[in-house]
C-alpha cells in the first residue's frame, strides 16, 4: 500500500539484500563503527580464516572504552588498556580501516564522534559492537549494538543478517517542566513501560516534544532505548537535522548534499503508517528523574519516596525489588532527596555532549562541590571538551572542586582506570545502574547532568530545581 | 564450530528476571584477552571482594560447579552487547540456557558460539525452577534434534526453535561463509547504492596513523 510505511521500514526495505529463508534477511550495513574493545576477537577471527575486511571505507575505528581520561594520557598510560590500543592499532593498519587514535582531535566515545563527524547520516544502516549504538538514532538512523561475532561478519561481508523486527512508536507529548531534560524523559518512559518492552521492536520516538528537542538531546532519549530491550531508536530527520548535519567533515557537500536532502526528506513515516504498538508519554507530569534500583526501570521523581515491594503483585518483580533495595541500602517508603553521595560522575554516550556540560555548568556556576564528593566532568569527545574550554565551561567546573578530564567511557563501563569503589554511592548521568557496573559493589543513581551537578553542590541527591534561576 | 545435538547433565536454577550482561560477566574480568572467561563467570555474586568464593553462591556448590544447563528467569543477558558473557558461560561449561525471554544481543551471540537458548512460556520455566529447588537429582537433558527437554520425574517438555537456528547448530554451519555464498548479491546491491546514493561511498581521504 503506497504511503503507509514508517520511517523504520523505508530504512529496512532500501537495505535488504536479499532473504535467506525462513523470513532470513540480508542487509546492507552503510556505516560499522569500530572500538577497540569488542573488535580484537572479530579481527583475530578473520586472521584464523584468512579473509579480509571487505568495505574498509565504510568503516570507522576510534579508541574509546579503556582509556585513561586522566590528563596526559597515551595509549600506554594505563596498563590494562595497552593491549587492546596497541591490536587496535595493529588490525586497522592491516585492514586500511581509518582510526581516530588516542591523541587525534577528533577522539571521543565512539556514539559521540559519529555524530557529531557527519559519519552518522539519516537512512543509513549503522552498527557497532556496543550496544549504546542506538545513539546515533537521533539522527534518524538505523543504528544498533551487536556482538563480536557479528562485528566479525561485517567486517568480512559489510553486510549483517536480521530478522525484521516489529514498529513501536513512543509520543511523547505535552510540555517540559522546568529542571526536566531529555534524560528524565527517557527514564520515564522506561519506569513506564518495564525495562523488557521493547524487546524485539525497533522503536520511533515521535511526538511534539521530540520535535523540539536538539539533535543533542534527541541522541540521549535514542541511547537508552537499549535499555528497555529495543536494539533501536530512531528520530526523524527533519530541518534541526540537517542544520546539524550541514558541513560536518563526513557529511555529503555540495551537489551531493542537494541530492541527499532531497531523499532524507521522503523518509519520515507517512500519515497512515500503522505501528504494532504505540506508547504514549504525558511530559507534563515529569518532574526531575533519579533511579533508587538496579535497573533503569526502577525509577521516579527526585521527590516521590521510594516504592513499597510488598505492594507489588508480581512476584518476581517483588524479589527483583528488594534484591535492589537491599544492594542499594535504601528501604521503600524513604525519599531520595538527602541521600548522601561520594562521586557525581557527569559524562557517557548517554550526556556527555556540549548541551550536557553547558546545562551542568549553569548549575555549578559559582557553587563548590560538597567536600566529601569527588565530582568529575567527562566530555564525550575531544572536540566537546574544546568547545567547552572555549566557553570558559572548564573553569566553572575547576574552580567548583570538579575534575576536568580527557574524553572518553570513563566511569561509565568503568573498564578504564575510573571506578566508583566498593559501597560508595554514585549519581551518574550514565545509562546502567546494574549491580557492579560502575565497580566492584558499587551504588548507582541515573540522572540527568544538571541533576548530578547539583547532588555534586549539595552533597546528596537533591532536586535541581532548587538550583536554577 | 561443532555440531550440537545433545546436553545432559547438572542444571542451576536463576529465578531472578533481568539478569544483565554485566552480571554475567563484570568488565574486570574483560581487560586481558588472555584471561579465562570461565572464571569470572558471574564473578560479582560468585566472589568477595578479596576474591574468595561466596560458599552460598549456587555455581560455588556440589554438584553445580559441573553445571551444563542453567534455568533463568525473564530477559536473561539484557544489557551490554558483550560476547563475553557468552564465551564466560561456554568456558564455564554451560551448554544451554533456558529462559522466558532473552536478551536481543545476548541471542544473537549465543547461537554464533554454539550455545544453545531455549525459549519457553514463563510457567514451564517456572516449573523446571520448581522442580530443580525440590529435587534431589538437578539433572536434565535437552536434545537439539527431537527439541525436547527431559527432567528426571519423566517429565518432557518440548520446545520450538526457529528452523534456521537449529540447522545451524545441528551442522556447526560457519555463518560468514554462509553469507558469502552470497556475494553476487551484495556487489550487485553495493553496485545500485552507489549510484543512488553516491554520497554513502564519497569521503575524504582515510587517514590512516603510522
Amino acid at each position: 500500500m503506497a504511503n503507509s510505511e514508517t520511517l523504520f521500514d523505508k530504512i529496512w526495505l532500501s537495505h535488504v539484500i536479499r532473504e535467506i529463508e525462513d523470513g532470513v534477511f540480508l542487509l546492507h550495513v552503510d556505516r560499522h563503527m569500530v572500538h577497540e574493545c569488542t573488535s580484537a576477537a572479530a579481527f583475530e577471527g578473520l586472521k584464523r580464516a584468512g579473509r579480509k575486511t571487505r568495505n574498509p571505507e565504510l568503516t570507522y575505528a576510534v579508541v574509546d572504552h579503556i582509556l585513561s581520561t586522566a590528563k596526559g594520557r597515551t595509549g600506554e598510560t594505563f596498563a590494562g588498556g595497552r593491549e587492546f590500543v596497541q591490536l587496535l592499532r595493529e588490525n586497522c593498519q592491516a585492514h586500511k580501516i581509518e582510526l581516530i587514535d588516542v591523541d587525534d582531535p577528533r577522539q571521543g566515545i565512539v556514539h559521540v564522534i559519529a555524530p557529531e563527524l557527519g559519519i552518522v547520516l539519516p537512512g543509513t544502516t549503522l552498527v557497532c559492537g556496543d550496544s549504546h549504538t542506538a545513539t546515533c538514532g537521533g539522527l534518524g538512523c538505523w543504528a544498533w549494538g551487536i556482538g563480536t561475532s557479528e562485528v566479525e561478519h561485517v567486517l568480512a561481508t559489510q553486510t549483517i543478517v536480521q530478522r525484521r523486527p516489529k514498529r513501536m512508536r513512543i509520543n511523547f507529548e505535552g510540555k517540559l517542566n522546568r529542571g526536566v531534560y531529555a534524560k528524565d524523559l527517557i527514564l520515564r518512559l522506561i519506569g513506564q513501560i518495564g525495562v523488557a518492552a521493547g524487546r524485539g521492536y525497533a522503536v520511533e520516538y515521535a511526538g511534539s516534544v521530540i520535535r523540539s528537542l536538539s539533535i543533542e538531546e534527541r541522541q540521549t532519549i535514542c541511547n537508552m532505548s537499549i535499555e528497555f530491550g529495543a536494539r533501536a531508536g530512531l528520530i526523524a530527520a527533519d530541518d534541526v537535522t540537517f542544520e546539524y548535519l550541514h558541513d560536518l567533515p563526513y557529511s555529503p557537500k555540495g551537489e551531493m548534499w542537494e541530492q541527499s536532502l532531497a531523499y532524507w526528506r521522503s523518509l519520515p513515516t507517512d500519515p497512515e503508517a500503522v505501528f504494532d504498538r504505540e506508547v504514549d508519554v504525558d511530559c507534563t507530569s515529569i518532574g526531575p528523574q533519579v533511579t533508587w534500583g538496579t535497573t533503569p526501570e526502577d525509577v521516579g521523581s527526585v521527590s516521590d519516596p521510594i516504592p513499597d515491594p510488598a505492594a507489588v503483585n508480581d512476584l518476581a518483580r517483588r524479589a527483583a525489588m528488594d534484591r535492589s533495595l537491599t544492594y542499594l541500602g535504601l528501604e521503600a517508603g524513604q525519599s531520595l532527596e538527602g541521600l548522601t553521595v561520594d562521586v557525581a560522575f557527569i559524562g557517557s554516550c548517554t550526556n556527555s555532549r556540549l548541551s550536557d556540560i553547558e546545562a551542568a555548568a549553569e548549575v555549578v556556576r559559582g557553587r563548590k562541590v560538597a567536600s566529601h564528593v569527588r565530582a568529575l566532568v567527562v566530555p564525550g569527545s575531544a572536540q566537546v571538551k574544546h568547545a567547552a574550554e572555549s566557553l570558559g565551561l572548564d573553569k566553572v567546573f575547576l574552580e567548583a572542586g570538579f575534575e576536568w578530564r580527557e574524553a572518553g567511557c570513563s566511569m561509565c563501563v568503568a573498564i578504564n582506570d575510573d571506578f566508583v569503589g566498593p559501597g560508595k554511592r554514585c549519581i551518574s548521568t550514565s545509562n546502567r545502574n546494574f549491580e557492579g557496573r560502575q565497580g566492584q559493589k558499587s551504588r548507582t543513581h541515573l540522572a540527568s547532568p544538571a541533576s548530578v551537578a547539583a547532588a555534586a553542590i549539595a552533597g546528596a541527591v537533591t532536586d535541581v530545581r532548587r538550583y536554577l534561576t | 564450530m561443532e555440531k550440537y545435538t545433545r546436553v545432559e547433565g547438572v542444571a542451576a536454577s536463576f529465578p531472578r528476571p533481568n539478569i544483565d550482561t554485566d552480571a554475567i560477566i563484570s568488565v574486570a574480568w574483560q581487560r586481558s584477552l588472555k584471561s579465562n572467561p570461565g572464571e569470572g563467570l558471574f564473578a560479582i555474586w560468585r566472589y568477595d571482594l578479596q576474591g574468595q568464593e561466596v560458599p552460598d553462591f549456587i555455581l560455588n556448590r556440589a554438584p553445580f560447579r559441573k553445571s551444563k544447563v542453567i534455568v533463568a528467569g525473564a530477559n536473561f543477558g539484557c544489557g551490554s552487547s558483550r560476547e563475553f558473557a557468552v564465551w564466560a558461560l561456554v568456558r564455564f561449561g554451560i551448554r544451554c540456557v533456558i529462559a522466558p525471554t532473552f536478551g536481543d544481543i545476548f541471542y544473537e551471540n549465543s547461537f554464533k558460539n554454539g550455545l544453545l537458548l531455549v525459549t519457553l512460556p514463563q510457567a514451564e520455566v517456572d516449573e523446571i525452577h520448581h522442580h530443580l529447588a525440590t529435587t534431589n537429582d538437578p539433572t536434565m537433558s535437552v536434545d537439539l534434534e527431537s527439541c525436547t527437554i527431559e527432567l528426571p520425574n519423566d517429565r518432557t517438555i518440548a520446545f520450538n526453535i526457529p528452523t534456521a537456528r537449529r540447522a545451524t547448530l545441528l551442522e556447526g554451519l560457519d555463518e560468514i561463509g554462509q553469507t558469502l555464498r552470497f556475494v553476487a548479491d551484495i556487489e550487485d546491491f553495493q553496485q545500485k547504492s552507489r549510484a543512488c546514493q553516491p554520497w554513502l561511498y564519497a569521503r575524504p581521504e582515510p587517514r590512516h596513523s603510522p
